[in-house]
């Protein structure tokens, strides 16, 4: 039985890290979009199912948390976002497809030679799945780092957070309730004023091209 | 308990501050009731000290500042007798404050008090510090409230310039001292004065701890390469507080190199005594050289003080090098001569800049080229500033001469140092100092000259108006001290004798017997001073004179012409000035000087001269290390080029960097 919850977890894992890859890859906003809320409902299932392995309650609550936050109401002021701003045409990324998608199997390398030590010392079930969580971390970082618009850094910014929320129940089984409660507060609060910023971005330079901003530089 | 006394008048100072602060805009009250009674005041503290210097040092914790870092607080004779100066030279920079400051100079009047009270405060405490914590705290303190004093006027551009050039070296020589203190404490984590007395360091730790003392106190004390803010900002401040700062700030640095030398690190080497000597005599003459070929009259002091300040640098080296071969009467002399030194130059300075605020109030010129003449309209000051210039030049029966005298004593008059060397070294500082001594008397010659004999040079100046009594009588405190000093040095010294005691463990009363009358250095045979005597002397044969003419000379006066070398179209303007003055020196001394200089041709309708005068080490300490900032900055500034997702690729390299450290 728990080697084939085990076996399902990785395979949650694997999931979320094919996602992390595809929004490397994407170009369209609205699939961005789209693959975060399947991120999202990926960390609600591997969520519960740690949960149910543990029997432990509160990484239900967390799980339930996600599921509000992360797959309901951050796509939904996303889609509105879009929706206001127009922006749901491609984006172009700042170096090409390709060369982004070897870089990102090199750092996949990379993060699974920094998890491997930390992942023994771990004796948690998922504890295979550090590796793939740091991954999904630096990867959405690649993610911000080549996008030029602010709405695809947005949205990277928020599935960094994913990694690392999957990190923490898959090593850890969860962080306490409160650090967990006050992370979500922060995401909501996060998202709203980067909403806010957007639009006034889009106000002052009729864009929201980021390379705008070299022009705040000081001489 | 004089310790208590001293924390009163700390407290009454900031009492008087705060009634500023809230007096804000009563010009009146400022003047007329809060000022005076800082004086009165500093005349408390100058009592207490002098109480002090007799009684067995006394201590005190106060529990403020940080838990657990309570400030010590500490009264011996060394600390006395810095007070003493304080308290005896602020009375009559106060009183003198109090008819100075008037309506509109930039700050409100209640904000300078405030400022102005709260910078004699923190000097006290400075000197009662006990811990390096409570020092530092002080020390910075005191800096942060001259800084505000010297932009007082801070609407011109110039003033902010100087102010922040002063509070930058304030603080490059803070770290120095504070390094220093990190020395000398040999990682025992004790902070206190006490424990720091009781460490044994190896000597390679004790020089370093004495060389970051040297550039942190030298910093403040304007010592050769790091005296480059006290020349801008002794002329920016309000003369009051120049006055302050040049006649007790400066002391402090003093102050404090005694106090890490002789006290703390108690067994100096012989090699810190000749690298004091040699920085105190290139800045002694560097100073008075620059002096000599200023035209701006508060900047001329300023150089003066640079010089003063180097005397006393090189007669504490030479103490140090007596105490290091164990000639503890020889190095008691010194440090005698350096503590009256620094007493008088207290004084004079203080009464020079007080008397150039009254010129400046007066005339609102501070370039000596547009004066002169001023002893008509402004007798008062005239002939008050005329002591202090005669003190400052050196001369008998003055108090700058006693401590000139008693230094050039202590080097003419060495029994012969171990080191062959530095006996030959010896008599050719002397005669540098002796050189030094006589430039001085020249600058002084030119400064008053130029401002107060003569014809006025311009018109306004007919009608200059002369001080007013609070400021007559605030420079009459300084005058008695100037003459007081330099009339009654026997029993003035013997003020200096606890301090001996304490530094050296012996003192001059203990060498020679001291009289009343006659001041006896080294012994009875050698050299002795009576400056009564001296005086009457020079009355007795004016008088003498006086009287030959008047009775077996025909007796009468006749007035007429001077000779006008036959050039009848004679103007005002065509005096000596105070470049035409300099201009010997400025020959003499070429090398040394960075001029720049502008002829006006032979056929020139309305021909100018105009020559400036710029300090080298702008261009050979200083300029160098802004290129080098300059290009550090550019470089850095590489890194910033606006783009965000540059940005994210730095903590993302930062972040990849950190993890593989904390893989390995």
């Amino acid at each position: 039985m728990s080697a084939l919850i085990a076996q399902f977890i990785n395979l949650l894992a694997a999931l979320l890290l094919m996602l992390s890859f595809a929004m490397l890859a994407q170009r369209r906003i609205l699939t961005l979009i789209h693959l975060f809320t399947l991120q999202g409902i990926t960390l609600v299932l591997s969520t519960t199912v740690v949960g149910y392995v543990t029997s432990q309650p509160h990484l239900y609550y967390s799980a339930l948390l996600t599921l509000l936050l992360k797959v309901l109401l951050i796509p939904a002021l996303l889609y509105r976002v879009i929706d206001r701003l127009r922006v749901r045409r491609e984006v172009e990324t700042l170096i090409n497809i390709p060369t982004i998608m070897l870089l990102g199997i090199l750092l996949v390398m990379l993060a699974f030679y920094l998890a491997q030590p930390l992942s023994q010392m771990s004796s948690s079930v998922a504890r295979g799945t550090l590796g793939i969580a740091l991954a999904c971390v630096l990867l959405s970082f690649m993610t911000m780092i080549t996008r030029s618009k602010a709405l695809p850094q947005v949205i990277a910014f928020l599935s960094m957070e994913n990694g690392l929320f999957f990190a923490a129940t898959s090593a850890t089984y969860g962080m306490p309730m409160v650090v967990e409660l006050g992370i979500a507060l922060d995401v909501l609060v996060g998202i709203l004023i980067l909403g806010v910023f957007l639009f006034h971005i889009r106000e002052q330079f009729d864009s929201l091209d980021m390379s705008n901003l070299e022009q705040l530089r000081d001489e | 308990m004089p310790l208590d006394f001293v924390l009163w008048a700390v407290l009454a100072w900031l009492l008087i501050g705060t009634l500023g602060l809230m007096a804000l805009r009563h010009l009146k009250l400022v003047a007329r009731v809060l000022f005076p009674a800082g004086a009165l005041v500093g005349l408390c503290l100058f009592g207490a000290a002098a109480l002090a210097l007799d009684t067995p040092p006394h201590t005190l914790i106060l529990p403020l500042g940080l838990p657990g870092l309570p400030f010590h607080f500490r009264l011996d004779a060394l600390a006395a007798f810095f007070l003493m100066l304080i308290g005896a030279c602020s009375a009559g920079i106060s009183l003198f404050a109090g008819g100075y400051f008037r309506q509109g100079e930039g700050t409100p009047p209640g904000l300078l008090c405030f400022e102005f009270h709260l910078f004699l405060a923190s000097m006290t405490l400075v000197i009662i510090a006990d811990d390096a914590y409570a020092f530092m705290v002080f020390w910075e303190s005191m800096a942060l409230s001259s800084y505000f004093l010297v932009i007082a006027n801070h609407r011109l551009a110039e003033i902010r310039r100087a102010g922040y050039l002063y509070l930058l070296m304030a603080h490059v020589g803070a770290v120095g001292i504070l390094l220093c203190f990190g020395v000398l404490q040999a990682h025992t984590g004790d902070y206190t004065f006490q424990n720091l007395r009781t460490q044994q360091l190896p000597p390679a730790a004790a020089s370093l701890g004495f060389l970051l003392a040297l550039f942190g106190f030298g910093t403040k004390a304007g010592m050769l390469p790091l005296h480059i803010w006290l020349p801008e900002a002794h002329p920016a401040a309000p003369s009051p507080v120049s006055a302050l700062m040049s006649g007790v700030m400066l002391k402090t640095a003093l102050y404090g190199l005694l106090r890490i030398t002789f006290d703390i690190l108690h067994t100096p080497q012989w090699w810190w005594g000749v690298v004091l000597l040699g920085l105190g005599l290139a800045t002694a003459l560097f100073g008075v050289v620059y002096a000599a070929v200023q035209v701006d009259m508060k900047r001329l002091l300023a150089y003066s003080s640079v010089e003063n300040m180097g005397l006393m640098l090189a007669g504490t080296g030479l103490a140090a090098l007596f105490s290091a071969y164990h000639m503890y009467p020889m190095a008691a002399l010194a440090l005698s001569a350096v503590l009256y030194h620094a007493f008088s130059h207290a004084c004079f300075k203080s009464l020079l800049f007080l008397a150039t605020g009254s010129v400046l109030h007066a005339t609102h010129e501070r370039s000596l080229g547009k004066l002169g003449g001023l002893i008509r309209t402004m007798p008062w000051v005239a002939w008050l500033t005329l002591i202090g210039t005669l003190t400052s030049a050196g001369l008998p029966p003055l108090g700058g001469f006693v401590s000139e005298w008693l230094l050039l004593q202590s080097f003419l008059f060495t029994p012969g140092l171990p080191n062959s060397f530095l006996n030959m070294l010896v008599p050719v500082v002397a005669a540098v100092i002796a050189l030094v001594a006589a430039l001085a008397g020249y600058t002084m010659v030119k400064f008053y000259g130029v401002i107060f004999l003569g014809q006025p040079r311009e018109d306004k100046l007919a009608q200059a108006k002369d001080a007013r009594w609070l400021e007559r009588l605030g420079m009459l405190w300084l005058v008695a001290g100037c003459l007081g000093l330099g009339l009654f040095p026997a029993p003035l010294l013997a003020f200096t004798h606890e301090t001996m005691h304490l530094l050296t463990g012996t003192s001059l009363a203990e060498v020679t017997q001291q009289s009343f009358w006659l001041l006896i250095p080294v012994a009875q045979q050698s050299a002795s001073y009576g400056p009564i005597i001296f005086l009457l002397g020079v009355v007795s044969c004016s008088l003498l004179a006086y009287a030959f003419v008047r009775w077996f000379y025909h007796g009468q006066l006749r007035r007429g012409a001077p000779w006008d070398c036959g050039f009848a179209a004679q103007t005002p303007r065509m005096q000596d000035t105070a470049e035409g003055f300099g201009q010997p020196i400025r020959q003499i001394f070429e090398p040394f000087f960075t001029l720049q200089r502008e002829l006006p041709s032979a056929f020139d309708q309305a021909p100018h001269y105009r020559v400036q005068i710029f300090d080298p080490f702008w261009n050979w300490l200083y300029q160098p290390v802004v290129l080098m900032l300059n290009v550090c900055s550019r470089t850095v500034g590489h890194l910033q080029q606006g783009r965000i997702a540059r940005y994210l690729l730095y903590s993302f390299l930062t972040l990849i960097a950190i993890l593989l450290l904390v893989k390995r």
